[in-house]
């Protein structure tokens, strides 16, 4: 039994025949088989579902070894994806290995998306780890699976199960080379006991099939027709349509409501107020006014016509451009020690060349192409939602708190996510439209506008970050001290909370790789005035571009080469251990067991290298507007060199000819989707860095649309990204978010390189470059 | 009076609110989903039809511009996928989330049906008014070169 630490979860070797013990309720068509591979808490996976009348297609299989597998006697494979489809191409590579293990005929394979559902384990699709921490339950089921059908197919024989092997959907005795096809197997096979973990022989290497090839999403030839259904495309009988007006300022409450002329709108039928949340935040609906009606159109023109006055309360009071200079004075102050190692002030104290330097990052909103969208259809005190959601189980809890029901009683569909990055894993929109759905006694949509998407988003938090170090006659630190302040994620939830969680300073803050006698590292109290999400790679982000954009200042004032600098500061090969130096904090390691997924600085030097390789690094001098900068971290237990190159013009205007991306994430399972996922972060790391800022007066957030929340187009774009795999043996690790931190020091450093201006603060597009 | 246009070849007769913009006409009345709702301002390319072959945002498209025009949108292009640009998309793997491809097609369509031997440049240009959040442009790009190439999937 293999313990997933600081999950809570397990994942358990032992599979069960689920079918005999009546458990999944026994609607599978009769002979079906299903595998429950476990990887949940056994209390719950022992809890029968009584109020559970909606089962899976696997449940309902002839063969059902694993909650995740089931194979029908026609010889359909079932495969549920219990994660959600955002782009990463998880929904389809969860079930290559299964289906790898099983030996299936990918054409038989019909993916089906779990509902929420506590049985599946974890389903919050965040943190880059759904592969991490289901490849080894997926693999079981399918080669669990496999077993059973082996067994039968011997026992129909009557031939020893050493002389019958799988192959491709059938099974083959040797000696004789009859054959039987899975399906004609499932009946048979589902009546026998699942064997143990220890009874199932997993694939080798050499023997797969699937697992390491390029895999298309399976979705792809819906979504260039225009087929697949997005949360946005979501529709019920008889359903009305929302638009909310929520509160212009975070903790607004509704003092009257004028809706006389909203209601006037053709095709609008009502208004509802949604009750403002009760703190702490979590992720209750902010509260507003919504106009329902027959069609987008017609409630998005009532809300317009729609008077409320607000009481604003205390966030009222906040400026960004004022915030900013509190968190850049927080961290010039001492603040509260994270991490140590020797003595830095000692050091300092004995002078030598000193490099200090604040780096300012905004506020930033996620701007998924699909804007938070849910439909809810509340009936009997139950309620099933349809929505574009990364955490189904949390959109149980969420919708359940709001209408006072119970868990059980909330249904969640997650249809495929026009985009995620966080804010998707936070389902506010599907409780307003199951709080609106009840009020209105029928189903409701609730679809946010790009307005609301960026004024009411989980923003991913504004820091600053100082750093200190003094350089020795090597030019190498012999004291570096490193500050942070910003709005933590833990202000959602716990009110007024003001310090980083572990898990924000465990994002490249307290987990720099490098060798050094004197390090410092502070964490400073700032005070959240909007809500505070995760964005992808979270606070990884502003902590890299700081330290990644830092090491480039030291190599310069070193008067030495970025790459090599680099190289150096990280050191000799060596597995780090950061426990012995961490104070009054914790390293979370991404919540993987550090034994499985180390520090490992070999790996870290391995990407660099190749990554100057690829990149010609060295080969052309710098300046005159061109120039290459280089960075790498570790996150996600995923290790990533970027190089980019840029171009500067005489107005100032910078061009990313190139992007190079080397990543070493151990074990890739579909290689294609990996590939995608980095060079989508080098875009959108170039984006956010150049281009992206959310901002606030008087509380209220200032952008509003495309206009003036800027993001990454194909004419401000990288123009190339050429991404590198470096294949290890080592476990599978994230592939969706380490690709963005390293990007944005590289690009602030190739800048440096091409104009000799260093630019701290983001987005580099205000800074004038020439 | 009703308006009368053509969706996908169908024709179809309208008689609601004549500021309604196109792309709610589309999604809600008759049910085409393939085209998007990305930013309602014309700022993002989501929602991109064709109006008598040409791209067109359809948030911005009010329904009373729209009396005899014949409109296309994704579900129209081709029946089955099988359009050489939506064939090169798959050829090129460029979604990721998929959600901002059928305006990226539409508007691809339109332009390489005027500028069948494009250059980057120009690529760039008629593109940039299309937003893919998941960053898929350097694919998108590949795809309508090799359609320009004549290249088929």
């Amino acid at each position: 039994m293999r313990r997933a630490k600081g999950l809570g979860l397990r994942a358990e070797g032992m599979i069960e025949n689920v079918t005999r013990r009546h458990f999944l309720g026994g609607v599978f068509s009769a002979g079906a088989f299903v595998l429950a591979a476990r990887v949940m808490p056994d209390e719950l996976f022992a809890q029968a579902p009584a109020a559970r009348s909606l089962l899976s297609q696997v449940e309902k299989s002839a063969l059902r070894p694993s909650i995740y597998l089931g194979i029908e006697p026609d010889g359909t494979v079932y495969i549920v994806t219990h994660r959600s489809e955002m782009g990463t191409g998880i929904r389809t590579t969860l079930p290559i290995i299964a289906a790898d293990e099983l030996d299936a005929d990918w054409s038989k394979v019909k993916i089906e998306q779990g509902i929420g559902d506590a049985r599946y384990g974890d389903q919050n699709t965040d943190g880059s780890k759904s592969i991490r921490d289901f490849y080894d339950a997926f693999r079981l089921a399918g080669a669990s699976a496999r077993t059973m059908l082996v067994s039968a197919a011997a026992a129909q024989w009557g031939v020893p199960v050493s002389e019958c092997t799988a192959r491709i959907h059938e099974v083959v005795h040797g000696p004789s080379n009859r054959r039987l096809g899975y399906g004609a197997l499932a009946t048979a096979a589902g009546k026998l006991p699942v064997p143990s973990a220890a009874q199932v022989r997993l694939k080798t290497k050499n023997e797969w099939r699937f697992i390491g090839k390029d895999f298309p999403a399976y979705d792809l030839s819906d979504i260039v027709a225009g087929k697949a259904m997005f949360g946005m495309d979501a529709k019920r009988e008889g359903m009305l349509y929302a638009s909310i007006e929520h509160p212009p300022v975070l903790g607004a409450k509704v003092r009257s409501i004028n809706d006389a002329q909203a209601l006037k709108v053709p095709g609008v039928r009502q208004t509802a107020t949604i009750d403002a949340y009760k703190p702490p935040l979590m992720f209750q609906p902010v509260g507003g006014v919504a106009v329902l009606g027959d069609s987008t159109w017609a409630v998005m023109q009532g809300r317009r016509r729609l008077t409320v006055d607000w009481d604003l309360g205390p966030n009222a009071s906040f400026e960004s451009e004022a915030f900013k200079k509190e968190l850049i004075a927080t961290v010039h102050q001492p603040q509260k020690v994270v991490r140590a190692v020797g003595n830095v002030d000692a050091e300092f104290a004995k002078g030598g060349k000193t490099v200090e330097a604040t780096y300012y990052t905004p506020l930033l909103a996620h701007a998924s192409m699909e804007p938070p969208v849910a439909v809810a259809d509340f009936r009997d005190n139950k309620v099933t939602i349809w929505a574009s959601v990364q955490n189904p189980q949390a959109t149980q809890d969420t919708v359940a708190a709001a209408l006072g029901i119970n868990k059980d009683d909330v249904t969640v569909h997650v249809t495929l996510l026009g985009g995620g990055f966080g804010r998707k894993s936070k389902p506010d929109f599907a409780a307003e439209a199951a709080v609106l759905s009840k009020k209105a006694g029928k189903p409701v949509k609730v679809v946010w506008t790009r307005e609301d998407d960026l004024k009411f988003d989980f923003y991913h938090s504004t820091a600053a970050v100082y750093h200190k170090a003094v350089l020795d006659g090597s030019g190498k630190p012999s004291a570096w001290l490193a500050r942070s302040a910003f709005p933590p994620i833990a202000s959602t939830f716990e009110h007024g909370a003001r310090y980083a969680l572990d898990l924000e300073n465990g994002m490249g803050l307290v987990d720099l790789p490098y060798e050094l006698a004197n390090h410092q590292v502070e964490n400073g109290p700032a005070n959240a005035h909007v809500r505070i999400g995760w964005f992808r790679a979270v606070a990884n982000n502003y902590h890299v571009f700081a330290s990644g954009s830092f090491v480039d200042e030291l190599a310069r004032a070193a008067g030495r080469d970025s790459l090599e600098y680099l190289l150096e500061l990280i050191g000799p090969g060596r597995v780090i251990d950061l426990k012995p130096q961490l104070k009054g904090a914790d390293y979370w390691n991404y919540g993987a067991p550090l034994d499985k997924y180390p520090i490992d600085s070999r790996r870290l030097r391995h990407v660099l290298e190749v990554a100057g390789e690829q990149s010609g690094w060295g080969k052309r001098k710098a300046g005159g507007g061109w120039g290459m900068g280089v960075s790498a971290h570790r996150s996600f237990n995923t290790y990533v060199a970027s190089v980019v190159e840029v171009e500067v013009d005489k107005t100032g205007r910078v061009r990313v000819p190139r992007v190079v991306q080397v990543f070493d994430a151990g074990l890739v399972v579909n290689p294609a989707a990996a590939k995608q996922q980095f060079e989508g972060a080098a875009v959108m790391g170039v984006g956010l860095a150049m281009l992206g800022e959310i901002s606030a007066a008087g509380g209220r957030v200032q952008q509003t649309n495309f206009n003036n929340f800027q993001v990454a187009r194909m004419n401000s774009a990288p123009v190339r990204v050429d991404v590198h795999q470096v294949d290890t043996d080592n476990p599978p690790s994230g592939i969706g978010e380490p690709g963005v931190p390293p990007i944005i020091p590289a690009l602030a450093n190739a800048i440096f390189a091409a104009t000799g201006k260093r630019v701290r603060d983001l987005p580099i597009g205000k800074t004038k470059l020439i | 009076m009703p308006i009368t246009l053509t969706v996908n070849g169908s024709p179809r007769s309208f008689d609601g609110d004549p500021e309604m913009p196109l792309l709610w006409y589309l999604r809600d009345e008759l049910g085409l989903t393939g085209t998007k709702y990305g930013c309602g301002a014309g700022l993002c390319g989501s929602c991109t039809v064709h109006r008598d072959g040409n791209a067109v945002r359809s948030c911005q498209t009010p329904m009373k511009a729209l009396a005899g025009g014949q409109i296309i949108t994704i579900e129209g292009l081709s029946p089955d996928g099988s359009h050489p640009v939506q064939q090169a998309w798959m050829k090129a793997n460029v979604p990721q989330c998929g959600y901002c491809q059928a305006g990226q097609i539409m508007q691809a369509v339109a332009f390489l049906r005027t500028t069948p031997k494009p250059s980057d440049q120009q690529i760039d240009t008629a593109m940039s008014g299309n937003i893919c959040r998941c960053g898929t442009y350097q694919r998108i790009r590949e795809a309508m070169k090799s359609v320009a190439d004549g290249g088929r999937a």
